[in-house]
């Protein structure tokens, strides 16, 4: 994330309320500030690495706002019921402590009131109404929100432990990294997501911009996402998927106009040509990389793993255990278990020679 | 079992004295074991139940400190990716199954029939069955670190305790740990169905005269309660279990996606088990809070009948909200407003329950020992589990939240700050009944405050790691999210609930040869398994008692102010 940012990391809390203070009444802002005291924790975070934290109540798109709005109703409402049940406890552990414990009198005994239970019961049923209603406009306002014509659609599909993402409309297929429109607040510009799996159940998740949703073979889930303020967005897999689950991280860059035009431009091309490294294509050819990558415009038209076609417009490899530099890349290649213990690559053995070959093939893949 | 002794053989006559001594001690340890391994006494039973998770518990809690020292720092390599999958699935299927379940069942072993003043459960050797079914998938569990194979997947099960479709196919788990994982939860499984049976046939039928069903103490009511769901939920996890093996051996294709099985079919599966699961577990809690939180506060519980009723309330209410655990998994808008609703009236029998422990306490003489210490403990960390409860069931909410350590953090409010905190209170509260002394208040007190302030720093901060984005189940992660500091605390905080876990355990071993003797009443309490002596005798009671309301004792010790005279 953008060092810019760092700039409003004065406490978690504090700054919460000032982004979100339109869409929050006052008591809900009130209930925040009574929360402050909490909010030290948090704050430790941010003074760690201000831009990048995933942090939920940090939004920058529609449903993660809405989602934050209802968040602080229901903070109001059970940080209420909280104050209120734990004062009511703390006050009677207090006042009927035994002061004499040689004391063999007992207090007198009650054995219920029907009137204080009936009122009891009336509250949280009261509760549990006001709760249900806002939640289900919510649910119905983020999920059953109508598809504008001019969205994009992307397909993502989970593969332990990586993420493919889709273009259909404008050909590309790219890996780990996904690129997507700003959507400013007044000229809309959602993307949609089709979700789907390869293998097993994984779930897209980047809390900034959305909550999650899994992607389950056999199953086509749907979600959508239209960041208002162009940076980078983490996130990652939040669905147990394997040995390098904590490994298949997500990024999400929300480029301006200009950027994603120019971004697409380079994606649809096919794959730089270089005379100067033809032996590491040759290597690339041979030794079974094909079978599992596509270098478009090459023999090389494999599925099992990412497409690599422009691989150096990725800033990070294995979805994310390590960033693309040539070093980290040949380490790659000789041994995926360094950097992503269990990912579904083999170490395919080969010579300096031959790593060094393709090391620079795969370098000119811009 | 002391017609087993002329079974034995007898030392032989004329034997050098030395020898003769060396004999009979060893006959005697012989005879020892032989009691405890052939016993179909429910007081053994029970006692051994609650052997068996204590050490089950230490265990699990060694794996959940291995995983925090792996989580300690970011990007750390003290685990392997693969062994920190195993520890976790461990950690959570046995704390599950081989902690919680057991030794809540054992607690209803020894004290249900005391508490309805019949001589033993109504089914003794199904009883035994029972406890060596379950212990032997507890063994079976851990054995899969011998013969998981060490091919494939590796050697412990590393799916997870929800062991997700299609994960656990063949494809994706070779080798034989997942097959160790689906056998243990069968066979313990039908260990828990053979105690729950037991238990509601042993409160039908074995009750003392006079004893009505709303004469019976609440503890005993919730046992009731708990063995009727258990019935309910254990049964589709086990069908499930048997898909699943069929699935992985016979070419069944229930799960298996990859040749157009369902996915979620086995997600429904598990949460229709998964969820009321979680209350076999409460209630239990909320049956040991019943009887401690009176006794400590010298007043008669609140509102019996409303906690009757909230109880059998919750039962079929829980059945009916385990969608709750698949808000991301893509069901409509609709579906998701019932579940979101469904879950939200659970905590209305929920919330009547904690009123009315508060009204208990209001206006009593509250004694701080140990077991009202853990009780209170529970009381308001029940009170915030129930809360970030609420928040779950907020399905926008959960779609940021679910899988994240805000997760996490609720549950383990709810198992460690509820059930746990009440385990140990029901330990405390009893153990001077089992053994005839009293365990070290001193220490209990050592115990409390160090596990209270570390469960605290542990779970607390978990909540915020949550909010920060951090999914459960990684074993690694990167330094720039913003993570260390709170997970370099929230493992802190493990460490000294570790440490207390240890006085617990310290406490408990030396109190039995050392402790205070306890006499037949400790703590001045009501129910039937007072009136007869620590250890209670095989028979339990020489004659049969007979009661006249709630509290026997308590009108036996105050004839001219009896209970029967108010009770409804
Ligand atoms: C059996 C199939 C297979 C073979 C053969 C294979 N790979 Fe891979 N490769 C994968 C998979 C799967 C991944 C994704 C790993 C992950 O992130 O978990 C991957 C990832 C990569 C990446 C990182 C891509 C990114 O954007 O993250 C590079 C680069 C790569 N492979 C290069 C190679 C080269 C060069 C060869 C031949 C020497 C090769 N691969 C052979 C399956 C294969
Ligand atoms: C008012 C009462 C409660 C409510 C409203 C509630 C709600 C929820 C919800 C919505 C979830 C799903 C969160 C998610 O996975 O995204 C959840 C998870 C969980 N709850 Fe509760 N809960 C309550 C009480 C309890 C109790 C009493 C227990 C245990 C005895 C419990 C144990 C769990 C566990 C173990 C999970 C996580 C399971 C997993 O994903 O592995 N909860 N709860
Ligand atoms: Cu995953
Ligand atoms: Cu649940």
């Amino acid at each position: 994330m953008s060092k810019n940012e760092g700039g409003t990391s004065v406490g978690w809390g504090l700054s919460q309320v000032r982004q979100v203070g339109s869409s929050v009444n006052r008591s809900a802002i009130r209930a925040w500030m009574a929360m402050g005291a909490l909010s030290i924790l948090p704050g430790v975070a941010v003074a760690e690495s201000a831009g990048s934290i995933p942090n939920m109540m940090r939004p920058e798109a529609t449903p993660a706002h809405q989602i934050l709005s209802l968040t602080f109703f229901v903070l109001l409402i059970t940080g209420s019921i909280f104050v209120v049940v734990a004062g009511l406890l703390t006050v009677a552990i207090v006042r009927f402590r035994s002061r004499n414990a040689g004391t063999v009198v007992e207090p007198p005994q009650i054995y219920g009131s029907t009137q204080v239970e009936l009122a009891w019961t009336v509250v949280p049923v009261l509760i549990v109404a006001v709760l249900f209603l806002t939640t289900a406009r919510i649910i119905f306002a983020i999920q059953d929100a109508p598809k504008p014509k001019d969205a994009l659609d992307v397909t993502v599909v989970g593969h332990q432990f990586w993420w493919e993402f889709r273009y259909p409309a404008l050909g590309i297929v790219t890996a780990n990294e996904l690129h997507v429109p700003v959507s400013p607040v007044d000229h809309p510009q959602p993307t949609f997501l089709k979700l789907l799996s390869a293998d097993v159940i994984h779930s897209f998740w980047v809390p900034r911009l959305a909550g999650k949703t899994d992607l389950i073979p056999n199953h086509e889930n749907t979600m959508w996402i239209d960041p208002h303020k162009p940076g980078l967005y983490l996130g990652q897999c939040a669905q147990f998927c394997g040995a390098q689950h904590a490994m298949m991280l997500l990024r999400v860059y929300v480029d301006t106009p200009t950027e994603y035009a120019a971004w697409v431009r380079n994606q649809q091309k096919p794959a730089v040509q270089d005379p100067a490294v033809a032996a590491g294509r040759r290597v690339f050819e041979t030794e079974a990389c094909m079978n599992c990558h596509r270098i478009a415009g090459t023999a090389a038209t494999g599925v099992f793993g990412p497409d690599l076609t422009h691989l150096m417009s990725r800033s990070t490899i294995a979805s994310g255990a390590t960033t693309n530099t040539p070093e980290h890349l040949r380490e790659w290649i000789k041994d995926p278990a360094h950097y992503k213990d269990g990912a579904l690559m083999p170490a395919m053995q080969l010579s300096d020679v031959q790593l060094d070959q393709v090391t620079a093939y795969l370098a000119t893949l811009k | 079992m002391s017609n087993l002794q002329s079974d034995l053989p007898m030392p032989i006559q004329g034997t050098l004295e030395s020898e003769k001594a060396r004999r009979s001690r060893s006959t005697a340890l012989l005879e020892w074991l032989q009691g405890w391994l052939v016993t179909v006494d429910h007081k053994r039973l029970g006692i051994l139940y609650i052997l068996y998770s204590i050490f089950f518990l230490l265990v699990a809690g060694a794996e959940a400190i291995f995983i925090r020292i792996q989580l300690a720092i970011p990007n750390n390599h003290f685990l392997t990716a693969e062994v920190y999958n195993r520890f976790f699935t461990m950690h959570g299927t046995t704390m599950v199954f081989l902690v919680g379940m057991p030794i809540l069942f054992g607690f209803a072993n020894y004290v249900v029939p005391l508490q309805i003043g019949a001589r033993d459960m109504a089914f003794p050797r199904l009883n035994a069955l029972s406890f060596w079914l379950t212990a032997f998938g507890g063994m079976l569990l851990y054995f899969s670190f011998l013969g998981g194979g060490l091919y494939g997947a590796g050697n412990a099960p590393d799916v997870g305790w929800f062991a997700y479709a299609p994960l656990t196919a063949r494809t994706f788990s070779p080798g034989n740990a997942t097959d160790y994982w689906a056998l243990a939860l069968i066979v313990s499984g039908f260990g828990t169905l053979g105690t729950a049976v037991n238990i509601i046939a042993t409160i039908f039928s074995m009750r003392c005269r006079g004893m009505t069903l709303m004469r019976m103490p609440l503890f005993t009511w919730l046992y009731l309660v708990v063995s009727g769901l258990t019935l309910v939920t254990i049964t589709p996890l086990t069908a499930a279990q048997f898909m699943l093996l069929i699935d992985r051996y016979l070419g069944g294709h229930f799960f298996d996606t990859q040749a157009g099985g369902s996915a979620l079919v086995w997600v429904h599966f598990f949460w229709i088990f998964g969820h009321p699961e979680v209350y076999v577990l409460v209630l239990p809690a909320f049956a040991i809070a019943n009887e401690i939180i009176p006794v400590f506060s010298r007043k008669a519980i609140f509102g019996y009948p409303a906690m009757v009723a909230a109880s059998v309330g919750i039962m079929f209410v829980s059945l009916g909200v385990w969608a709750h655990h698949m808000f991301t998994v893509g069901m409509t808008s609709v579906t998701n407003a019932f579940f979101v609703l469904s879950t939200m009236l659970v905590g209305i029998p929920t919330g009547i329950k904690i009123f009315n422990w508060i009204a208990t306490i209001w206006g009593g003489r509250v004694r701080f020992q140990t077991p009202m210490l853990f009780c209170l403990g529970f009381l308001y960390q029940f009170l915030i589990a129930g809360l970030t409860g609420i928040m779950l069931s907020v399905a926008p909410m959960d779609w940021q939240l679910h899988n994240s350590y805000f997760v996490i953090a609720h549950f383990h409010y709810v198992l460690v700050g509820a059930i746990v905190f009440c385990i140990f209170a029901g330990l405390y509260y009893w153990y001077p009944k089992a053994t005839g002394r009293m365990m070290s208040e001193r220490l209990g007190k050592w115990h409390f405050w160090l596990f209270v302030i570390g469960f605290h720093i542990t779970f607390d901060t978990m909540h915020f790691l949550g909010i920060l984005g951090m999914p459960r189940s990684i074993y690694t992660y990167q330094p720039d999210r913003g993570w260390n500091t709170l997970n370099l605390i929230v493992s802190v905080g493990g460490f000294i609930q570790g440490i207390a876990v240890l006085i617990f355990a310290y406490n408990f071993i030396v109190s039995y040869f050392k402790g205070d003797v306890a006499g037949d009443d400790p703590w001045d309490a009501w129910t039937l398994e007072w009136t007869t002596s620590s250890p209670p005798p095989v028979y339990n009671f020489a004659e049969e008692p007979e009661v006249r309301s709630r509290r026997p004792l308590w009108d036996l010790k105050h004839p001219y102010d009896t209970d029967w005279e108010y009770e409804g």
